[in-house]
C-alpha cells in the first residue's frame, strides 16, 4: 500500500493531470458533481456528489452520428468513441458497484462502443467511506463502503491518504506518479455504518417470489399516487441507463444523439397509434420492478440498485426504492 | 480511429419501388447503394428505418429472406417516420439498420407443421415473410391455411400477390374477410376471431399470428375454446423502441424486451408476463 500527504492532496492532483484528465468531486455552482481537475480545484466535502458518476461513461447528452441530407441522398459520418484515457478520482463504493450494473447492459452484445471506450479509457480511483450519511444503504446491497473497489482503492485517515492498486491499470497509474512512500492503513472503524437507519434492509426477497406477484401486489396503486413524474429519481441515479435517440437539425446537416431518458415520462413509451403505459401508476410501477425483478431476473440476481440514497435525498415527494422495498414485502394496499 | 462501427449507427439505402397496397400501407422496395440486398434476414426480424431529422423507427421486414435481390417493408402511415415515407419517391435515400430480433421458428419448431396463419389489417406484413418463405420451401411443411381480415377489401394488404399467388397454389388455403358488407365482395364478412372459429381447424396445427393486441386477445381466446394450447400459437409483438439492441430500456413486457428476446414469442412464454401490450 502506497501513502501520500493529504496536505498536498493538491499535488498528486497535479501529477494526474499532468499525464491524463482527471475528474474529481468537487463543488461547482454550489452543487458537487465530478468535474475536471484544474489547479486551485478543490474536493468537495460532500459525501457524495449530486449526480452519480454514471455521467463519466454515459453523459447526459452524447452525439451518436451527422447526417448530410441532399436532394434524395444521405450521408452518415459515425461520431468517434473517446480515445483519451482519464482518470476519476474519488468514486464512492456504491457508484463503483453501478458501473458493474451498467456493464451489464451496456456491454452485452453487441456492445455500446461509446460506452465501451469510455470504460477501457477510464482508471477508477476509488475512496472509502468514513461518515455516512443517514439516507446510506449500500451494505444492504452487499457493498462494504470501506473497502470499494476500482482500479485503486484509497482510503483517508487522519493526514494521510491510503493507495492500493487493485487492477493493472491502477498499478500503471499509481507507477506513474512519484513521491509515493509505503505504509499500512489503520483499521477503519465500523462502528458508525453499524447506527445507520437503513442498514438492514433485505432485497433477496424479491429473486424468490413470482414476476407476476410483485406486479400484481396491491401497493403499485398507492405509492404512485402522489408521484409528480418529474424523473429525478431516474436522473440521480446511477443504475439508470435508459435513454433516447433524437435527431437535431444543425442548419448544415442532422446531428443525431443520445440523451437520458426516463420510463416516469408520460410520452416514454408512446407509440405513433397511442399504445402507452397509460398512468403514472404504470410508468412508477415499471421503475421498480425493473431494479428489484426484471433487472435481477436478466443479470443473475443483481439488484439495480446500489444503496447510494440519492432518491431518498432528491424526490420532491420522498418517494424511494427503500419505502417501495419495504411496501412490496408487507404487501398491503 | 474506432473500427468497430456502433451498433446504433445506420447504413445508407436506397428505396427503389414504392406500391401503394391500401389507402393508408405502401410497400417500399430497399436495396444498399450497391444495389444489393443490405441484409439477410429470418423471417420475423425487424430493422430501423430512418430519416435523418424526422425520425428512426422499427419495422418488420415484409419480404421473405429468399428473395435474394431487396428488402421489402409494408408500412402503414401512422406517425412522423410513416408519414415521411409516405410522401416520398422511388430513388429517395434513407438509413437502415439491423435486423432485429429473434424471428419466428421456420427452421426448427415449424418443420413439418400444419401452419394456420392468422392475420388482422397491417399485421399481415411480418407474416408475409413467413407465409414466403414457407412457399419456398414447401416440402418441409404440412398444410397451409391463412386466414386474413381488413376493415375493406380496399385495406387488405398485398390482395394482388394473395389472389395471384397464394390462392392458386395446391396445398395453401386462403381464407380472406373483411368486417363490413361492401358491393363487391363475395366473400366472408366478419371479424377474424368469429372466423377463426367457424373455421373451426383442427388442433394439431401450428398458429402464427399477427394483428392489432384486441385482435389477438379475442382470436386466442376462440382458439382455446376450440382446443389449441397456448404452446401452438406463436405471434409477433411491436413496441416503442429507440435501440432495438436491449439497452435503451423502452419495450420491455416484465422481464423480456421485445426487441431482443422478441419479437416473437410463443404465447405459453406471454402467461407469467405483464399485459403491457
Amino acid at each position: 500500500m502506497k501513502t501520500w500527504k493529504l496536505s498536498t492532496l493538491d499535488a498528486l492532483f497535479a501529477a494526474i493531470a499532468g499525464k491524463q484528465t482527471l475528474y474529481i468531486p468537487a463543488d461547482v455552482a454550489g452543487q458537487p458533481v465530478f468535474a475536471r481537475w484544474e489547479p486551485g480545484l478543490a474536493m468537495t466535502r460532500a459525501l457524495n456528489t449530486g449526480r452519480s458518476a454514471k455521467d463519466l461513461f454515459f453523459p447526459q447528452v452524447e452525439d451518436l452520428a451527422r447526417f448530410r441530407v441532399a436532394g434524395k441522398t444521405v450521408s452518415v459520418s459515425p461520431a468517434q468513441a473517446l480515445q483519451e484515457p482519464f482518470v476519476i478520482f474519488g468514486v464512492r463504493a456504491c457508484d463503483c458497484r453501478s458501473f458493474d450494473i451498467l456493464d451489464s447492459v451496456f456491454l452485452a452484445e453487441p456492445a455500446d462502443t461509446f460506452y465501451q471506450a469510455r470504460r477501457e479509457q477510464a482508471t477508477v480511483v476509488t475512496l472509502a467511506c468514513s461518515q455516512p450519511e443517514e439516507t446510506c444503504f449500500c451494505t444492504s446491497l452487499g457493498i462494504d463502503p470501506q473497502a470499494p473497489g476500482g482500479d485503486v482503492s484509497c482510503w483517508m485517515a487522519e493526514d494521510t491518504l491510503y493507495l492500493q492498486a487493485n487492477t493493472e491499470k491502477g498499478e500503471a497509474l499509481l507507477a506513474s506518479l512519484p513521491r509515493l512512500e509505503d505504509g499500512e492503513k489503520p483499521d477503519a472503524d465500523s462502528s458508525v455504518f453499524d447506527k445507520l437507519p437503513l442498514k438492514d434492509l433485505d432485497f433477496s426477497a424479491f429473486s424468490g417470489k413470482a414476476l407476476m406477484d410483485w406486479f400484481n401486489s396491491p401497493v403499485w396503486e398507492r405509492l404512485s399516487q402522489s408521484c409528480l413524474g418529474c424523473g429525478s429519481c431516474t436522473f440521480v441515479c446511477p443504475t439508470c441507463q435508459c435513454y433516447d435517440v433524437r435527431d437535431f437539425d444543425t442548419g448544415h446537416g442532422v446531428q443525431r444523439y443520445r440523451c437520458w431518458d426516463s420510463c416516469m415520462y408520460s410520452d416514454f413509451t408512446m407509440m405513433a397509434h397511442g399504445t402507452n403505459r397509460p398512468t403514472q401508476k404504470e410508468r412508477f410501477r415499471q421503475r421498480f420492478m425493473h431494479k428489484l425483478v426484471y433487472h435481477p431476473n436478466n443479470h443473475g440476481g443483481q439488484i439495480g440498485c446500489v444503496g447510494c440514497g440519492r432518491c431518498l435525498q432528491k424526490c420532491p415527494i420522498s418517494m424511494n426504492i427503500v419505502k417501495v422495498a419495504n411496501a412490496l414485502k408487507e404487501g398491503k394496499a | 480511429m474506432n473500427l468497430t462501427r456502433d451498433p446504433l449507427i445506420p447504413m445508407v439505402a436506397q428505396v427503389t419501388d414504392i406500391r401503394a397496397d391500401t389507402p393508408d400501407v405502401k410497400t417500399f422496395r430497399v436495396v444498399g447503394l450497391d444495389g444489393k440486398k443490405p441484409m439477410e434476414h429470418i423471417p420475423g426480424q425487424c430493422a430501423m428505418l430512418s430519416m435523418p431529422g424526422v425520425g428512426e423507427a422499427l419495422f418488420s421486414i415484409t419480404s421473405s429472406p429468399t428473395n435474394e435481390d431487396y428488402l421489402e417493408f409494408s408500412i402503414k402511415k401512422c406517425g412522423c417516420v410513416t408519414n415521411w415515407l409516405h410522401a416520398i419517391e422511388p430513388g429517395q435515400q434513407l438509413t437502415l439498420r439491423g435486423p432485429y430480433g429473434n424471428g419466428f421458428p421456420v427452421d426448427t419448431d415449424f418443420l413439418g407443421k400444419d401452419l394456420l396463419f392468422i392475420a388482422g389489417g397491417i399485421g399481415l406484413a411480418p407474416l408475409r415473410s413467413v407465409i414466403n418463405y414457407v412457399r419456398h420451401y414447401r416440402e418441409r411443411y404440412g398444410s397451409v391455411d391463412i386466414v386474413y381480415g381488413a376493415r375493406s377489401k380496399e385495406d387488405l394488404v398485398d390482395y394482388q400477390e394473395i389472389l395471384t399467388q397464394w390462392c392458386r397454389e395446391d396445398g395453401i388455403h386462403v381464407h380472406l374477410t373483411i368486417d363490413n358488407p361492401q358491393p363487391d365482395w363475395e366473400g366472408h364478412v366478419g371479424f377474424v376471431p368469429n372466423y377463426v372459429k367457424e373455421l373451426a381447424f383442427d388442433t394439431g396445427k401450428t398458429v402464427v399470428m399477427c394483428g392489432p393486441p384486441i385482435m389477438i386477445k379475442f382470436t386466442l381466446a376462440g382458439l382455446e375454446e376450440l382446443g389449441f394450447r397456448r404452446d401452438q400459437v406463436y405471434t409477433t409483438f411491436e413496441l416503442k423502441m429507440k435501440c432495438a439492441l436491449g439497452k435503451c430500456g423502452r419495450c420491455n413486457i416484465g422481464d423480456k424486451y421485445v426487441c431482443k428476446d422478441g419479437p416473437v414469442f410463443r404465447l405459453d412464454q406471454m402467461t407469467q408476463l405483464p399485459d403491457e401490450y
